[in-house]
């Protein structure tokens, strides 16, 4: 299954103009700068915004068309999506956060198995490290036997060592996935790592250069580079 | 001591708690996640009954309820009987008096509760009715058993609209409160002395309750 989505939408500093596709068991990776539009482009894609215009095919089924005044809900679109935070229920231990879509509820304990959280199946979210809550949000997406999986900025809101541990991971882990995976991230170097192809968006367009700018610039350039955090630090890791 | 009132009073308490939880569940989930031009109109709206002085609330009920007012009507056609002086009654008069202290705290708690939590359950395929019963409502049981305190202690403590609506029938409409102006009115200091001080240890314990409750939410 291939997703290809085209989509026009103004948003308050500029307008949001792009297209790309995604086949599956390929991860694009969207990189750019912070506030390009990147987490609009995941929502709409996942159904929680509405463009103003395009379209968003998945295989043979439309999921949004401005035209035909087609679009699907999120809960029909069967996709799994992994925010930086907050995917967890307060209320439900990491084991029925998990399984809390599951297809296959036994399936849980084999992705824990594999996400090495086994142990902490019975913690609530707010006793384990945001590391091991993040690994129980892919479990939680991958449970459902997601058509597409979204991943936005899954990893940020971690130290680089467990960034970097669980980064490792989820490359081993997408040759097991026979979807889609679309991967948002501001980091460089991560999308080097993870990427198949790699879709830059800057202020809402796709800027095809802005990567090689952002590594090459000269020191005083200006701003090319701005939001990217740190990208010649980041190439140290 | 005039058991029969306080019977009456905990009764009630119990079946206005019970029906207002369920019916201003939905209000504040309506209150809390819907925008629309008009809404805080809306809002002052439901809000009035804790404004309003109970009698001026008895007075429209009496209105209502009375022979000639719709649900007076209404009630009559089913039953036969008149609404006004009926325990029904003032169940009806009581649970609209203390409809703010339902919705409000219900609102707050599940306004609190993260927006991305909601939208996750959106994608992971719950319908907007199963997001409500499977993820707002226990993460705000906290709000809602508040919610159900605050009714309970307003509705024991109901005087001026239960009187206007049902007048004081030992057994029927004479709830406690009732009983202890009717006991000081004749001059029983002993009676309403003693229904008085069996009104603080229950009051005493729910507050220290609201306040565990309020604690726990908070972590």
């Amino acid at each position: 299954m291939t997703i290809s989505a085209s989509f026009k939408r103004r948003l308050k500093y500029y307008d949001l103009d792009l297209s790309f596709t995604c086949a599956t068991n390929k991860m694009m990776v969207m990189i750019g700068p912070s506030g390009g539009g990147k987490t609009t482009i995941i929502r709409m894609l996942a159904g929680l915004e509405t463009p103003d215009e395009g379209q968003v095919i998945f295989g043979e089924e439309v999921w949004f068309d401005s035209t035909r005044r087609i679009n699907v809900t999120p809960q029909k679109r069967r996709l799994g999506y992994v925010f930086q935070d907050y995917n967890l229920f307060p209320h439900l231990n990491l084991l029925d956060n998990a399984a809390f879509a599951a297809v296959d509820k036994k399936e849980v304990d084999e992705l824990f198995e594999l996400l090495k959280i086994s142990h902490l199946r019975k913690r609530k979210p707010y006793m384990v490290s945001g590391g091991e809550r993040q690994r129980c949000a892919i479990c939680q997406a991958l449970a459902r036997h997601p058509r597409l999986l979204l991943l936005d900025e899954p990893f940020s809101a971690l130290d680089v060592v467990t960034r970097r541990g669980l980064r490792e991971e989820l490359k081993s882990l997408k040759g097991r996935l026979s979807c889609p995976i679309i991967y948002v991230t501001h980091d460089i170097n991560e999308a080097l790592f993870l990427a198949d192809e790699i879709l830059s968006v800057v202020e809402g367009k796709n800027d095809v250069g802005w990567m090689q700018r952002t590594i090459t610039r000269e020191p005083g350039e200006g701003t090319t580079a701005k939001g990217a955090r740190e990208p010649r630090l980041a190439l140290v890791y | 001591m005039d058991y029969l009132a306080l019977f009456v009073t905990l009764k009630l308490a119990i079946v206005t708690t019970a029906v207002l939880m369920v019916l201003a569940a939905p209000v504040a989930y309506f209150l809390a996640y819907s925008k629309f031009p008009g809404k805080s109109f809306l809002e002052a709206l439901i809000y009035l009954p804790m404004a309003l002085p109970p009698t001026v609330i008895g007075f429209y009920l009496i209105i209502l309820m009375g022979p000639k007012g719709w649900m007076g009507r209404l009630w009559e056609i089913f039953t036969g009987g008149s609404l006004l002086f009926t325990f029904v009654g003032i169940t009806i008069a009581s649970i609209i008096y203390s409809i703010p202290f339902a919705v409000q705290p219900m609102k707050a708690a599940f306004a609190k509760i993260d927006r991305r939590l909601l939208e996750n359950a959106y994608i992971l395929g719950l319908s907007k009715r199963d997001t409500f019963v499977r993820v707002i409502i226990p993460n705000s049981l906290g709000g809602i058993a508040a919610a159900a305190v605050l009714v309970f202690l307003h509705s024991i403590g109901a005087f001026g609209v239960l009187l206007m609506v049902g007048g004081s029938i030992p057994g029927e409409t004479k709830v406690a409160s009732i009983a202890i102006y009717e006991a000081v009115e004749t001059m029983n200091y002993s009676a309403a002395g003693l229904i008085a001080l069996s009104f603080i240890p229950i009051s005493y314990a729910f507050l220290l309750l609201i306040n565990k409750l309020n604690k726990d939410s908070l972590t």
